[in-house]
């Protein structure tokens, strides 16, 4: 027998295994026109207030700001506002995806489950956290029940719809290969519809991470004794403006440090989707 | 392949019908078919005659409109856990998220009462017979379209399967990798005693490849012929290929599709 078995050799050059480093490593290089840009309108910022612009009440120097902010931190105060701010935040967090993730499973893999629920999901989608507050604290009081309520219901929606969506789209062959392999039911769900959902799970979850920020903040504007909306808030009503703009700063660094720790995870958990994705293009 | 002669899988008066918004399409009007063990069966016949809504059907995938599909004593009715699949789409059949060694011992994991260890040696002996050692950890869109089929091969195999059903697994890689996975499919074939129904769509590799080829005729189908192959064994990409009576076979199943197709274009003028 001519011994052909070896023609499909591998190819001389073979991908190295999946780096996570994929998205994130943008240069400096390009990073540093969009940095030298905040850079000059920090600085703009400080010529109009030393030129008193605005009223110098409301629009303190970028430099007053920045001192005091570094004040706030180094005398813990900001730290203790943010923790509790942090603690409600997660804990909502964590529960409504968690909440959002199986939901949007049950949805979108047993079809009664979804005639159930998709109208009262769309009945309740649009509608905006302010307004369901008033009735929360109605029923939960002021403290961080109420709060966490809030973020949870509020985080459910963006991950329900992505991970319901995720679940449809999983590919027809990749669920028949598990049935000739004998897997089915709940083992079926666990072992391929999560992971290959999970692309879309990842999203969603994203979405939400700023939807909690947001309702966290509003939560604690409206009814609290602690909290980094409730510190910015209070200092706007002491006059207290290099706080309230140090509080949004805080705000401001808060969100986008959460955007990358969240980046630097679905990098490492979707490192195979972003290979696959693109040896397909 | 002592067990040769005594028919494993037994394709019954399986008539199948797609049902839209036009009408009713007749796929396949009436299919018998033995399939014995430790056999190599193609199932060839022009494009859309329905020979992979057969094949699912055999593997418990979808089911027939009517008539019945006996694996062994069983009536199939879902996946038979002995009789395992191979897709034609490894990109999509393949787990993106797993690396070639989980791939491969997946079906292993999920059948139950496997030790760890005896999955990882099953694991690595496979990945050893489908010559893919040194890429255990790559994962499959890493790898070139032949060595994705081989871990999809591997994968099935792992399994120890009794029939493999494999739908046109080799017509999306080039020419030279396919002669290379038609002779690994054929040392597999005979070193593991598997029985394996194969459909394709090319009548050459139909023929090279088994021990009896079936030709459909165009839908509604029936079976058109069914020849069994009594080519000398081994097999030979070049010589077997050059052989009065490979010709032979070839020339008869050829006619029969051209016959077919020009039935069917006859009518149509």
């Amino acid at each position: 027998m001519t011994d052909i078995t070896s023609i499909d050799h591998p190819p001389a050059v073979v991908p190295p295994p999946a780096t996570r480093a994929g998205r994130l490593a943008v240069s400096w290089n390009t990073r540093a026109l969009g940095v030298g840009f905040i850079v000059v309108l920090l600085i703009l910022w400080e010529v109009a207030a030393v030129n008193a612009i605005f009223p110098p009440m409301s629009f303190p120097r970028m430099s007053a700001i920045l001192s005091t902010w570094w004040q706030l931190i180094i005398s813990g105060e900001l730290l203790g506002e943010l923790l509790p701010s942090l603690w409600r935040m997660f804990a909502g967090y964590f529960i409504g995806i968690a909440l959002g993730v199986a939901l949007g499973l049950v949805m979108g893999y047993v079809r009664f489950f979804y005639n159930l629920l998709e109208p009262i999901t769309e009945v309740l989608r649009p509608i905006p956290s302010p307004a369901y507050l008033p009735i929360m604290i109605l029923f939960l009081g002021i403290d961080d029940e109420m709060k966490i309520f809030m973020i949870a219901f509020a985080s459910v929606f963006p991950v329900l719809l992505n991970t319901y969506s995720g679940v449809r789209s999983v590919d027809p062959i990749q669920l028949q290969t598990a049935r000739t392999f004998g897997v089915s039911g709940r083992r079926l769900l666990t072992r391929i519809v999560l992971p290959a959902a999970s692309p879309y799970i990842f999203t969603g979850m994203r979405v939400s991470l700023a939807v909690a920020l947001i309702v966290m903040v509003i939560s604690e504007m409206v009814a609290a004794s602690s909290g980094i909306g409730y510190f910015i808030l209070s200092a706007q009503r002491g006059f207290k403006i290099r706080e309230m703009f140090a509080g949004v700063l805080t705000l401001a660094m808060l969100g986008y440090i959460l955007n990358r720790l969240f980046l630097l995870i679905e990098n490492r958990v979707l490192a195979w989707h972003y290979g696959y994705t693109q040896q397909r293009s | 392949m002592s067990q040769t002669g005594r028919p494993v899988l037994r394709v019954c008066g399986v008539h199948k019908s797609f049902t839209a918004a036009g009408g009713t399409t007749v796929a396949l009007n009436g299919i018998d078919l033995d399939i014995e063990a430790g056999s190599f069966v193609s199932i060839i016949g022009p494009s859309g005659c329905g020979k992979s809504t057969l094949l699912q059907i055999m593997a418990g995938l979808a089911s027939a409109t009517s008539g019945e599909i006996f694996y062994g004593e069983h009536r199939v009715e879902g996946p038979p856990p002995d009789v395992l699949y191979v897709f034609q789409q490894y990109t999509r059949s393949l787990f993106p998220w797993k690396t070639v060694e989980r791939n491969v011992a997946f079906g292993l994991e999920n059948k139950g009462a496997i030790s760890r260890a005896e999955i990882a040696g099953r694991t690595r002996e496979l990945i050893g017979l489908v010559k893919l050692a040194g890429f255990e950890r790559h994962y499959p869109w890493q790898l070139s379209g032949g060595m994705q089929q081989r871990v999809a091969i591997a994968r099935a195999l792992a399994c120890r399967p009794a029939m493999l059903l494999m739908d046109e697994p080799f017509s999306a890689v080039d020419a030279l990798t396919r002669v290379g996975l038609q002779e690994l499919l054929r040392s597999l074939w005979r070193e593991l005693n598997l029985t394996v129904i194969f459909v394709t769509h090319d009548v050459d590799e139909g023929v090279y490849l088994s021990t009896r080829v079936v030709a459909l005729s165009r839908a509604p189908a029936t079976i058109a012929i069914d020849v069994p192959i009594e080519l000398p064994t081994p097999r030979d990409q070049i010589a077997t290929r050059a052989q009065p009576a490979y010709l032979d076979y070839r020339a008869r199943l050829l006619a029969q599709l051209f016959a077919d197709e020009g039935l069917k274009s006859t009518e149509a003028a």
